[in-house]
């Protein structure tokens, strides 16, 4: 029963460097639409109960939170066109608040849309190809990437088909719907890892072996939560047309065996842990051996047939300098500051990436108004071939800005609030909803990210602290992934009150950490909120006496281990606030 | 008598479920019935003169146990404890796919409507719909999705091998 897609009027012509929904997309799509409107309607009559529509509806991205439904919708691999954004500033503005929010997996999400109006939201979605299909529920979830894939200059190779080949596999996978618990998967392939790949269920890194072929490395059992976890190698060299075959034996190793009487051992890191990943992989390896070459082999025809959708467009032959641009930035010193955190390498010579702060000081981490999607969604098309990004440090992108456009653009961007010039640094908050919006949450997140942005307001001394993640989560779910924080905040709940505990020297795989993936350690005792502010400022004092040539605050933790920072921090009281007896466990 | 689809058709069921309590004699009963896979494996050889004999499976177990009795079961059930346990599709799976199993593949327990495709697509072909639930108006729940992306027990091949992909044939509105 094939729909009318609900209104497709997208030209193919304008979209370069994305895919492009062909008639079996539409169709699921639409079917996906109609389908959730009649389980809406069984809702609402009653006859589907609120236990039996729960799971239901998580699969399309709708949690009922504290104050209203929450709707995530998936951003795949965290490309978007013009078009889409516009969409989304459309929907809210239509049904919600004038605003959504960014989040660290490469999702939008809707924190006031009302139940009733959700299959029409889900419509207007599928209207520009979009849609919130297992956003959320124990399935497989977004499949994340690198946000600077096909324009990196470090690039391997473009990860992005690989990426929407495993996104068209696990929608509606028919064995995979019900697992223990969510499941994520990423893909990166360039030298630097810019998705967080080892904290991933599955991570998929691409690979190029010496005849040029692609080869896949496959690490499983990473993920945050209550236990994090850095993920391990089970498989080296696995040729890439068996890469669904291949998590195709994994989930099935994990729906069969992982565990499912205790939702906090539930991930499949419980599962590589306890059986090791040596007999883990053993047991993939002897399920994978009956499907190595069965229908799920890929061929070389789908994966060119994906790829040729993000083939780069056309860029303008441009000298690699702009003698304009470099006297731009020789005079103008506020835009000379933010060219030095937002303008990002591109291949191609000429041209730039472009990372909007989506941080400025007193703005919830990752949010953004209608009107600035709608500004965004223009300047898309004005300075680039009309598609942008979302990255996992809830920011966006702009990927193909001429440098003769940047000033220009950056006046733009100042005037409607997206020029912060943080990019990379302490105020560039990765930061969850928390208590304000999350009902699991032990603690407000919000207003934390805020006292520290105010405290850390003068951006000399911001620029001098130089490259820092600072991540916070309102508990241990760690949607903020302070696990991978350089430094890292958890809100924690001690007896019905708010409490922070601090950990540091986590590294989410980029960068910024030196590549390395590492989980940070608990400094001590928590803090109150109002200690927050100070706590930070003591961490970064100690970093800064301590620090040799071109050291990163990360670099000192590695050097020196947490010893010198506990000891500062906890010298003299914070603020005279009291402190919690002892750390919640971690 | 309850009902159940099969296939796709409602149709009465002549099936009892065996789910004898712990401790008590693993006597089969008479009649149609389809007992618990450990009263299976313990007798085979006395029922498999029986007809009138399936066995259920439950999501622990192990369905490779089942291998070299498939071809005298005319029923294999698989419960579903709690609809969101989802072992069970994979053990369906395994029976069609791997283990060649061709009889009735029935999926008992908590099977609710919305369940049905999947179901259907891992390769059951059966399913007792819990009482409370319309089961007529489920039937139209058995295919939800006209064009999977992949391949399962049913449809065997995924899309990128069954049509020409990159093709819309639908005029936009
Ligand atoms: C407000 C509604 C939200 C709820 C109820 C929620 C719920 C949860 C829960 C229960 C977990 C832990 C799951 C587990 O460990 O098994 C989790 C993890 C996570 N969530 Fe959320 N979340 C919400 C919002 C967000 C937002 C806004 C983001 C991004 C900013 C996000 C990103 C993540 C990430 C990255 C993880 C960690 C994944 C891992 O454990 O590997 N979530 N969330
Ligand atoms: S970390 Fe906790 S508080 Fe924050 S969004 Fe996730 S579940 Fe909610």
């Amino acid at each position: 029963m094939a729909h009318a897609a609900a209104g497709n009027a997208f030209d193919i012509g304008e979209l370069a460097g994305m895919y492009v929904y062909d008639q079996i997309d539409r169709t699921i799509v639409a079917e996906r639409v109609a389908q959730y409107r009649d389980q809406l309607r069984r809702f609402q009559a009653g006859t589907l109960s609120e236990d039996e529509f729960r799971p239901l509806r998580l699969q399309n991205g709708l949690y009922i939170q504290k104050h209203a439904p929450m709707l995530r919708v998936a951003i795949p691999y965290g490309l978007l066109s013009s078009t889409q954004l516009r969409m989304l500033a459309t929907i809210a503005r239509k049904y919600d608040r004038g605003y959504a929010h960014f989040t660290t997996r490469q999702n939008i999400q809707y924190n006031w849309p009302r139940l009733e109006d959700t299959g029409d939201i889900l419509a207007d979605l599928a209207s520009v190809e979009m849609h919130a299909i297992q956003t959320s529920g124990n399935c497989v979830r977004n499949i994340t990437s690198d946000e600077f894939a096909g324009i990196a200059p470090d690039e391997i190779l473009d990860p992005r088909p690989m990426a929407e080949i495993l996104r068209q596999w696990s929608t509606f996978h028919p064995e995979f719907a019900f697992l223990p618990r969510k499941f994520k998967i990423a893909v990166s392939a360039a030298a630097e890892d810019r998705a967080a790949t080892a904290f991933h269920d599955i991570g998929l890194y691409l690979e190029k072996d010496a005849a040029g072929g692609i080869r896949v490395r496959v690490l499983v059992g990473g993920g945050m939560g209550r236990t994090p976890i850095v993920g391990v190698v089970i498989r080296q060299d696995l040729p890439w047309e068996h890469t669904l075959t291949y998590v195709e034996a994994i989930l099935r190793v994990y729906n069969r065996h992982g565990r499912r009487d205790n939702m906090y051992k539930a991930r499949i890191k419980i599962l590589v842990k306890a059986l090791g990943p040596d007999e883990f992989a053993r047991q993939v390896e002897e399920e994978w051996v009956h499907l190595k070459d069965g229908a799920g082999l890929l061929t070389r025809e789908e994966y060119d047939r994906v790829a040729a959708y993000f083939v780069a467009p056309v860029h303008a032959t441009l000298p690699s300098v702009d003698a304009a641009h470099e006297a731009r930035l020789a005079d103008d010193v506020p835009f000379r500051r933010w060219a030095g955190r937002a303008v990002r390498p591109h291949r191609v010579p000429g041209y730039r990436a472009v990372v909007l702060s989506l941080k400025p000081t007193g703005v919830p981490p990752g949010d953004v108004t209608a009107d600035q999607m709608n500004r965004i969604a223009d300047w898309a098309e004005r300075f680039g071939f009309g598609e942008l990004r979302v990255s996992h440090e809830q920011n966006v992108i702009l990927p193909d800005v001429r440098l003769s456009d940047l000033h220009e653009l950056w006046q733009e961007a100042r005037a409607h609030g997206l020029a912060t010039a943080n990019q990379g640094l302490l105020t560039d908050i990765i930061c969850c909803p928390g208590g304000d919006f999350c009902s699991l949450a032990n603690a407000k997140s919000i207003p934390i990210a805020e006292a520290v942005q105010r405290r850390f307001d003068d951006l000399d001394y911001l620029h001098d602290i130089g490259e820092i993640n600072l991540n916070i989560s309102g508990c241990m779910n760690s949607c903020g992934h302070h696990h991978a924080g350089h430094i890292g905040i958890l809100g924690v709940d001690k007896d019905g009150a708010e409490w922070y505990q601090v950990s540091i020297g986590g590294a989410d795989g980029s960068s910024a950490g030196r590549g390395r993936s590492a989980i940070g350690k608990v400094i001590g005792p928590s803090f109150a909120a109002d200690a927050m502010p100070e706590v930070i400022a003591r961490l970064i004092e100690t970093y800064l006496e301590l620090r040799a040539d071109g050291e990163r605050f990360i670099d000192v933790v590695e050097r020196t281990g947490i010893a010198p920072f506990k000891t500062r921090v906890y010298a003299t009281p914070v603020a005279a606030v009291q402190r919690a007896e002892e750390a919640v466990d971690v | 008598m309850s009902e159940i689809i099969l296939r796709d058709r409602v149709v009465a069921d002549t099936w009892q479920i065996h789910r004898p309590e712990a401790g008590t004699s693993p006597a089969v009963p008479a009649g149609h019935v389809l007992v618990p896979l450990a009263i299976w494996l313990g007798q085979a050889d006395v029922i498999a003169s029986r007809s009138d004999v399936g066995v259920w499976i439950a999501p622990h177990e192990d369905p490779a146990t089942l291998r070299d009795s498939l071809d005298r079961l005319p029923v294999v059930a698989v419960d579903f404890p709690k609809f969101t346990d989802g072992r069970g599709y994979s053990i369906g799976h395994l029976l069609r796919t791997r283990y060649g199993y061709r009889g009735e593949l029935r999926a008992i327990g908590d099977v609710l409507p919305d369940q049905l495709d999947y179901l259907r697509r891992v390769g059951f072909d059966a399913y007792a719909v819990r009482a409370d639930k319309d089961i007529r108006d489920a039937l139209r729940l058995l295919t939800t999705f006209s064009e999977p992306y992949q391949n399962s027990w049913e449809p065997p091949l995924p899309a990128f091998r069954r049509v020409a992909r990159g093709q819309v044939t639908e005029v936009p509105r």
